[in-house]
């Protein structure tokens, strides 16, 4: 406990990244991210690092995709309307099969939305992040110290499996303090014989590319990341439970809504009624078995959420609609309060009663 | 187990979001779990600033604090917007000086501190923050009066030792009182 | 006896250009220089959409594919990556005057040290012929079928003379290949920009007006006439910065 430091969730994740091996980073300025920037430009010049102020969003994920084409781990960060920007050097990760993270600390939209915290992009994040067939591993920190820790992990996984991982953030996690320890142990290397760095003439050239225009080699590209991608859904969920044992209500949320959540279990608990969490770490790969065990015993679930409903799709897929599904949400940058959380699961127990 | 829910608010400058800082460093050092959240908005300076503050002997679910165990209140309009929202039995701490109205609740302890002029008075104009929060720490006995060197030590930097005094008397003014 | 080689940082494959088209030149003057500062281990390039988006398949070094406009940022990221590495961007006027402006002017702006090759040919070429942003006044192409009208669509955008005063850039000159001796100095100029880098001098840009004969609608011989008598009026070919050049001139 004594090496327990109180950093802000933006700090931790900008330090954690420096941990893990990252040297470069690029951005643009939004709220509510800016302290990562902010930081990294203090640091990096510290550890002989790059840190770049890029023209815009576009120019940074492409910058990204530059130095991640040279096999170094690389990180950007930004905030929902500059996600959108990204999209297409996304999708180009994606196609050219390279590691990098990125960091969305999400606020309101659509639009220009507000600054204050959300979850909206969540269908973003887990299926639209650009055009094509593709997923990124995304990842939602519920504390100061996920924000490190996932971060940490979600460097490993990318160059594990050569794929964007997304760290799904919202307002509340980076503005926030908590005790944070920073103890991270060591970084695996990863083969990276397939970057550009120069052939010293002593090989063949390598080329990273997205582009084929026949249709036969392509289907086969796509085909071989689906079956990683596959390996990646058994191997590589993460969640956290809270009571949900014997729960009756399963109530499902991650980020900022866990946190509520787990104020709103306890509360009905003292009211008797057997309420659990299941958080999911991975949004993709969903937890999607744990759910459909927890089904077996639950009569309803809710999905709390700081958006108008993306994850409960998710959720009802998961246990086939075989049990209702309550959403407990509040969107535009307002959080739910535990109490409404709370009557949504006192609602749960009804339906689920009479179901 | 036992959870305290600090809601600090003022006008941007005044040193909320440091006094938040320092009660939640001060909950750290003392083995507790903590959270602290800014509000955080477009107004860099003279706005309105807050920052909700958990000391907790158990792991923190939500970090927000929509009905605080204790209010600080730097500035009016701080009192008329949180006055209410303070759970029954809760307490307010504002700084009088700057505050010309009392507590209009009856079900919560009320503590004026006349922080802006006393820090005017002894040569600390920017420490009325920590005035109020020496006041706040005595009374409600969140933690240990002695172990606050601690604290202020791990806080303010080293490079800044005139400071460190200076704070120290600020809070001790303030428990004084 | 060999008498005429092929470059070796030059792939031996079959190219994909039109016939007539003159990319292959510029490819080997790319090439060429790479061959004779003896950097070909250590070059890395990136590749744009357009015409030239297989380039990635016809140079024997590293090669990266970027998105539209994006070889800039993406050239950026390899440099910092690894300064050692020898850093260039082969790039067309859609990619680099258009959907790019933002990622051209910026590196330039950033001095970053790497070479830009811009081939210039008033048109885009892969598409299928429509209007590009060096299109000239009144040329008729598939998306300007009555001409370019400068008066709703906007005037061309000359980059050597827009960049100019960008203090970042070290390097631009606008050469032609439309000749021997053109190609000669052309081959000087990229081989120039390419030693600029090895040097750390800076940000570089060679713009070289080329020829689209297929979407220009006209022979081989006639696009090179075409190119001298529209284009080079217009763009006028020539030194149009070199940093180091004036301050040793002053």
């Amino acid at each position: 406990m004594a090496d327990k430091v109180l950093m802000k969730g933006n700090e931790a994740l900008a330090e954690a990244a420096i941990m893990a091996g990252c040297r470069h980073y690029f951005g643009y300025p939004i709220t509510p991210q800016t302290e990562v920037a902010a930081y990294l430009a203090k640091r990096m010049p510290q550890i002989g690092g790059t840190f770049l102020q890029a023209e815009s969003e576009v120019a940074a994920i492409n910058m990204v995709i530059g130095v991640a084409s040279a096999g170094k781990r690389v990180m950007t960060s930004s905030s929902s309307p500059g996600i959108s920007l990204k999209s297409e050097g996304l999708s180009y990760l994606a196609g050219c099969d390279l590691p990098a993270l990125v960091v969305n600390v999400q606020r309101g939209g659509p639009g220009l939305g507000g600054i204050q915290p959300s979850q909206s992009d969540y269908f973003q994040a887990t299926r639209g992040a650009g055009h094509g067939d593709f997923h990124m591993l995304v990842l939602a920190p519920a504390s100061v110290q996920e924000m490190a820790s996932l971060v940490f992990k979600g460097f490993d996984l990318a160059d594990k499996y050569r794929m964007t991982t997304m760290i799904l953030a919202d307002g509340t996690m980076g503005q926030m303090m908590e005790p944070v320890s920073l103890d991270m142990g060591s970084v695996n290397e990863y083969d990276k014989s397939w970057a550009v760095t120069g052939t010293k003439c002593e090989r063949k050239h390598n080329i990273i590319n997205s582009l084929s225009l026949l249709p036969e080699e392509l289907e086969q590209w796509n085909i071989r990341r689906y079956d990683m991608y596959k390996k990646i859904e058994e191997r590589e969920v993460m969640y956290d439970e809270y009571m949900t044992e014997d729960a009756d209500i399963i109530v499902v949320a991650f980020g900022v809504a866990a946190r509520v959540a787990r104020n709103a279990i306890v509360a009905a608990r003292e009211k008797g009624i057997k309420a659990g969490l299941v958080r999911p770490i991975t949004l993709w790969p969903f937890p999607k078995e744990i759910l459909k065990q927890r089904a077996k015993n639950a009569k309803a679930f809710v999905s709390v959420e700081l958006s108008t409903g993306q994850m409960i799709e998710d959720i009802e897929l998961a246990i086939r609609c075989t049990r209702p599904v309550l959403l407990a949400s509040r969107v535009g940058g307002m959080i739910p309060t535990p109490e409404e959380v709370l009557e949504k699961i006192e609602e749960a127990q009804k339906i689920g009663g009479e179901a | 187990m036992k959870t305290t829910n600090i809601l600090i608010s003022g006008f941007g400058g005044q040193g909320v979001l440091f006094t938040g800082k320092f009660i939640a460093y001060e909950g750290l050092l003392e083995g507790k779990e903590v959270t602290w959240l800014p509000s955080y908005g477009p107004e860099m300076r003279g706005g309105t600033a807050s920052c909700s503050v958990i000391i907790s002997d158990s792991p923190i679910g939500s970090p927000l604090v929509p009905k605080p165990d204790i209010l600080i209140a730097m500035n009016l309009p701080s009192l008329d917007k949180f006055e209410d929202a303070v759970v029954p039995g809760g307490m307010i701490f504002y700084d009088s000086s700057l505050i010309d109205r009392d507590v209009k609740r009856t079900d919560v302890k009320a503590f004026p501190v006349p922080a802006t002029k006393i820090a005017g008075e002894e040569g600390m104009t920017t420490l009325a923050n920590m005035i109020v929060m020496g006041k706040m720490l005595k009374e409600s006995a969140l933690f240990p009066m002695d172990a606050i060197d601690k604290t202020i030590a791990k806080v303010v930097s080293a490079k800044r030792q005139n400071l460190i005094e200076l704070n120290k008397k600020a809070i001790s003014i303030g428990s004084e009182m | 006896m060999i008498v005429f080689e092929k470059p070796k940082a030059l792939a031996d494959v079959k190219m994909h250009y039109c016939p007539g088209c003159t990319h292959g030149i510029i490819h080997r003057l790319v090439a060429e220089a790479i061959d004779e500062l003896g950097i070909e281990g250590r070059v890395i390039g990136v590749a744009p959409v357009g015409c030239s988006v297989f380039a990635y398949n016809y140079f024997n070094c590293d090669m990266v594919q970027a998105a539209h406009g994006r070889a800039p940022a993406v050239a950026t990221g390899v440099k910092r990556a690894d300064p050692e590495n020898i850093v260039f961007t082969y790039q067309g006027d859609g990619d680099l005057a258009a959907i790019g402006t933002a990622e051209t002017v910026h590196s330039a702006a950033r001095g970053e040290n790497i070479t830009i090759i811009f081939v210039n040919n008033a048109i885009y070429g892969m598409t299928g012929g429509q209007m590009a942003p060096t299109t000239l006044p009144g040329q008729v192409t598939q998306t300007s079928p009555y001409g370019r009208q400068v008066e709703s669509v906007g005037f061309p955008i000359k980059v050597c003379e827009l960049l100019k005063n960008v203090d970042g850039a070290a390097y631009l000159e606008r050469v032609a290949v439309n000749d021997v001796k053109n190609v000669k100095n052309a081959k000087r100029a990229i081989k120039k920009a390419f030693e600029y880098q090895v040097q750390g001098k800076g940000f570089s840009l060679i713009e070289v007006l080329s020829t689209c004969p297929t979407n220009w609608g006209l022979t081989p011989d006639k696009a090179l006439k075409w190119l001298e008598e529209n284009m080079m009026p217009y763009y006028p070919l020539g030194v149009y910065k070199d940093k180091y050049a004036e301050e040793a001139g002053k």
